[in-house]
């Protein structure tokens, strides 16, 4: 199959609509927003954010992906694409310096400099890419894409006249002669080179290693008017030369392969992952390409965590703590209880990206890792109260979860965080069962984070989470998550014992 | 091109540091008499002297290199100081031509170089011109060899050529500069060319086309385009600039090495012309490997008191070829320091290729010089005294190396006789046995008596005598130490001629005789 992109198999699993593709709904609930930032905050030149907008819907799709990032972690393969991503990266450089110049001879000789760096780099690629013999589809396709291109009489052609081109201006030596305000240009004549002639008279004095009387002669970064009009008598003196630079320049504008071009940003996608991927696991947590289970068939997870919070405790050199989830065949509810901060929120970040990021085709954040392929995911988190929304915070909400349902499948994930707490317990009670049950008829897979221990029993087909606390210090909280069953008491329980505060501290202090 | 005057086969380093007993070295045998008669005033020979005395040399090869250069001097002491100005002054010259600490442009680099070339260039003249003159009567091969080099080095060819460049330097024909095409096709690599030389009388130049070119000349107005062509000749001008400037900096090197070890035979002439005008001999002593354990003066004096004193000093002889032990005992001021004194500043100057003061000598060379004398300002207690001589001795036995020659001067006197006897023994034996020669003037009997009792081939004890009328000769023969050191002597020296004690005493004793009775009579 002809090579089409390293992102997409077939044209078919290309969403299209690239440049006008919005960031998700989701993404800012679920830290998301983040964890994009952390991967393209040094690749800005590429523009990566709409490529992490579009999750896959085919698992051949993501089968595709995972096979390029398994090339991609060869650090042979790796550093062919560093190379490569540095080459072309030269040639923009050169190019935006031809945008800036503004003297013909001086444009000109930028962009024969940048497609010089083009062709070697596509060369380079070509050659040290089919040697690494990838296995990925992708790569694979790459590389026969490179080995026609290369051979094709248009590429041997523009090489072959960029190279013959710059050896002969790199050859060109000219003179000047400046006397008072005269600059005379002139051919080169090989006359003896003055401060050699100087130093090697005065050599038989030399006792010990030399100071350096060298001035460092910046000087101005662009060309000024003197030096124009010396490069105007260098051009004069070989007129065929600068001619035939001037017919290069011409019928070459249009040189860049599109392919070579896409797949110089493409690659990037991967990339700037893999090298955040990386940056945490260097501080011990671990990511997997995860296994890709249909629908309604058990996932689970181990060493799951939320990646945009490792980001910023690696900044503060702090690791981490990663929790795991198992949902056997049939269950499809996750419900998430405990004391407050106590991860639980955290919890359901991880869970929400983790299961988008597997749809991206990419390494997720956890060590091990098999999920459903999802559609969309809706996320239910506290927002702020506006106060132009005359009819309230829990009419919107019920609002916005009456349109998610109309959309939702059983590919889809629904994560909600302490949904409609601006009502009494008991209301809020109801009308999570409500929406829980009309969840579960459409068979999406949720996770309910809330402080009603009640719905942790909602139906024989839920998990309940909790999150724990050090036993000896309540106020101290482990951020693991154990699964079993609700048992809000006991936090307060042990909160009470700890200040002297329980029934039975209380007896022995209150006078008899 | 090396001076090589005091070494045969490298000249001596710029920055040495000075061995680090150097302070005390020179406080305890009183050296700064003898730098002050090298030195004459100047700083440069003073420091020079200093570094050449405490460094030594190893080798008696070297020695007779360096004796045979001093003869040479002292044979012609005219011709060495004119050297030795010419180089001083023409460093100091150097300098006046200092210029900023920032980096300078190009083109001031380029001028004071030039500046400072052109004197380099008349000095080297005048330097080849000092050779020529005197090499007929000089026959050391250290000036043989330097005026041989100067000869050779600064040649008709040489000087011509310095003459050229200074010429072509002044640009009278432009700035030629070659260039390639760099990025953007902007000019780069920058080479300053020499112009060539035009073949032909001046009607065939005027005739001939030329290679074609295209000039421009930069109108008045156009400040931007002067400072940009400025630039261009700062660029073309860098590299020959620097390279000037190092050439110069190569030159002074070599001037400065020129000066440095000439103010060692200039501070050598010095010396000889003190000691000589107080009527005081010199030799050169024969030079031996240190193995040979050679050490035979005849007549040998202290230098140091010599210079300080008006009347001519008393000369000892000393045989002790095989010795590593010398213990010198005897009456106090019966010139014992002084003795010691003259040993150890006799083994510097022998070893750094000088004279020595003496009418003959047969030394080995290679020895360090270390002393551990008695400090007399000390004010403290006589405890902390010890504490700060042992706290000296472990100072000197960390830096000792192979062979050296330690003094000691009435060391461990500060505590009684039988410790201060069993810390000398001790510390003598340690060194004997690690290879060090010791040199011990002393008072302390137990400790010398017992170290005659061991009747030692290589051991060897001189006293410094008095004769039955109390004078002393100041001349020290082979004897073993005796229980007294003559304090009588100086007791009667000054109170002597007050005669036996008075009546009034006399009363004294008898009542305190009575008084005695008195008490102790039985009741």
């Amino acid at each position: 199959m002809r090579f089409h992109s390293i992102l997409y198999r077939t044209p078919s699993d290309d969403p299209g609509g690239r440049t006008s593709r919005p960031s998700p709904e989701h993404f800012v609930d679920l830290a998301l927003d983040q964890v994009v930032t952390s991967v393209t905050a040094a690749k800005q030149e590429y523009g990566l954010e709409p490529d992490f907008y579009a999750p896959l819907r085919d698992p051949e799709a993501v089968a595709y992906r995972h096979e390029v990032v398994r090339d991609l972690q060869r650090k042979d393969v790796m550093s062919i694409v560093i190379d490569f991503a540095a080459g072309m990266r030269d040639m923009r450089e050169r190019l935006a310096e031809q945008a800036a110049a503004h003297y013909r001879h001086q444009t000109e000789r930028w962009f024969l400099d940048a497609v010089s760096g083009y062709c070697a780099a596509v060369r380079g690629l070509a050659g040290a890419l089919a040697d690494a013999k990838p296995a990925s589809r992708g790569f694979g396709g790459l590389v026969d894409y490179l080995r026609e291109y290369v051979a094709s009489a248009a590429f041997v052609r523009l090489e072959d006249w960029t190279g013959k081109l710059k050896a002969a201006l790199d050859a060109v030596r000219y003179e000047l002669v400046i006397q008072g305000n005269t600059v005379k240009v002139r051919g080169y004549r090989d006359e003896a080179d003055f401060s050699t002639s100087v130093l090697a008279t005065f050599e038989k004095f030399q006792q010990s290693s030399a100071k350096d009387y060298r001035a460092k002669l910046e000087g101005d970064a662009t060309m000024n008017h003197v030096e124009a009009q010396i490069l105007d008598g260098v051009a004069g003196l070989h007129p065929e030369l600068f001619a035939n630079l001037g017919r290069y320049c011409t019928e070459n504008a249009h040189y860049l392969d599109g392919r070579v071009a896409a797949f110089d940003r493409e690659v990037q996608f991967y990339v700037a992952y893999l090298e955040q991927v990386d940056r945490l696991e260097r501080t011990g947590v671990r990511f997997s390409l995860p296994e890709i289970a249909p629908s309604w068939q058990g996932t689970h997870a181990e060493g799951m965590f939320d990646a945009a919070l490792a980001d910023k405790l690696r900044h503060e050199d702090r690791r981490v703590v990663t929790n795991d989830f198992r949902l056997e065949r049939d269950q499809r509810l996750l419900v998430v209880t405990g004391p407050n901060q106590g991860g639980k929120t955290t919890y359901a970040r991880a869970f929400g990206q983790l299961h988008y990021l597997a749809a991206l085709g990419l390494p997720v954040p956890a060590a091990t890792a098999r999920v459903n392929l999802i559609d969309l995911v809706h996320t239910h988190f506290e927002r702020q109260e506006r106060v132009e929304d005359l009819r309230g915070k829990l009419h919107e909400e019920l609002a916005r979860m009456h349109r998610a349902l109309g959309r939702t499948t059983p590919d889809s994930v629904v994560v909600m965080n302490e949904a409609f707490s601006s009502t009494t317990a008991s209301d809020a009670l109801q009308l999570n069962r409500e929406i829980l049950a009309r969840l579960d008829a459409c068979g999406a897979l949720c996770l309910v984070v809330t402080f009603l221990d009640e719905l942790a029993s909602f139906n024989d087909r839920t998990v309940s989470m909790v999150s724990g606390v050090d036993p000896d210090d309540p106020t101290v909280r482990t951020f693991r998550l154990e699964r079993r069953p609700a048992d809000g008491r006991a936090y307060a329980v042990a909160i009470a014992r700890k200040y002297g505060v329980t029934r039975d501290a209380l007896k022995t202090r209150l006078p008899s | 091109m090396n001076v090589l005057l005091m070494q045969r086969h490298r000249d001596v380093p710029a920055d040495r540091p000075l061995p680090w007993n150097m302070d005390d070295l020179v406080a305890d045998l009183g050296l700064d008499w003898l730098f002050a008669a090298m030195a004459q005033g100047s700083e440069t020979i003073d420091a020079v002297c200093r570094h050449a005395l405490s460094a030594g040399i190893a080798d008696p090869d070297t020695v007779r290199y360096r004796q045979a250069a001093v003869r040479d001097a002292l044979a012609n002491p005219g011709a060495v100081r004119a050297l030795f100005d010419l180089a001083t002054v023409t460093v100091a010259d150097e300098r006046k031509h200092y210029f900023g600490l920032f980096r300078d442009h190009p083109d001031t680099i380029l001028r004071r170089s030039v500046e400072v070339m052109q004197m380099f260039a008349e000095r080297l003249r005048r330097l080849r011109g000092l050779a020529e003159e005197h090499v007929a009567s000089f026959r050391s091969d250290a000036f043989d060899r330097l005026f041989l080099m100067l000869q050779t080095e600064l040649d008709d060819a040489f000087l011509a050529r310095i003459d050229a460049h200074l010429k072509d330097l002044r640009f009278r024909k432009g700035l030629l500069m070659s260039a390639g095409l760099g990025d953007g096709n902007r000019g780069t690599g920058y080479v300053l060319r020499e112009h060539p030389e035009q073949a032909g009388g001046i009607l065939q130049r005027l005739l001939s086309k030329g290679p074609p070119s295209y000039s421009f000349t930069i109108p008045e107005r156009d400040e931007g385009g002067f400072r940009a062509l400025d630039e261009l000749r700062d660029r073309g001008v860098n590299l020959v600039a620097n390279a000037l400037a190092q050439s110069n900096d190569h030159i002074l090197g070599f001037f400065r090495a020129l000066r440095d070890e000439l103010a060692f035979y200039v501070g050598a002439l010095n010396l000889h012309g003190a000691l000589t005008a107080g009527g005081e001999p010199v030799c050169f002593p024969t030079p031996h490997r240190l193995a040979d354990r050679r050490r035979r003066y005849r007549g040998l004096y202290d230098p140091c008191l010599a210079l300080q004193v008006e009347h001519r000093t008393v000369g000892n002889d000393l045989d002790a070829d095989g010795k590593n032990l010398i213990v010198i005992t005897g009456a106090n001021h019966g010139g014992k320091s002084t003795f010691l004194r003259a040993l150890g500043t006799a083994q510097l100057m022998a070893g750094c290729g000088l004279f020595v003061p003496a009418t003959d000598a047969d030394v080995s060379v290679g020895s360090a010089v270390v002393t551990h004398f008695k400090r007399e300002e000390d004010a403290a207690l006589e405890s902390g005294k010890l504490d700060e001589e042992l706290k000296r001795m472990a100072s000197v036995v960390e830096h000792l190396t192979p062979g050296a020659l330690l003094l000691f001067n009435e060391s461990f006197a500060s505590t009684n006789e039988r410790e201060g006897s069993e810390i000398a023994r001790q510390v003598v034996d340690t060194l004997l046995e690690g290879g060090v020669q010791v040199h011990f003037v002393t008072h302390l009997y137990d400790f010398a008596r017992s170290l005659h009792a061991v009747d030692a081939p290589n051991h060897l004890f001189l006293r410094a005598p008095r004769s039955d009328d109390g004078s002393r000769s100041f001349r020290l023969h082979e004897g073993p130490p005796l229980p007294t050191s003559y304090g009588q002597d100086l007791y009667e020296e000054v109170f002597g001629g007050e005669g036996p004690v008075q009546d009034g005493s006399h009363e004294r004793d008898e009542t305190e005789a009575a008084a005695d009775t008195q008490i102790g009579s039985p009741t």
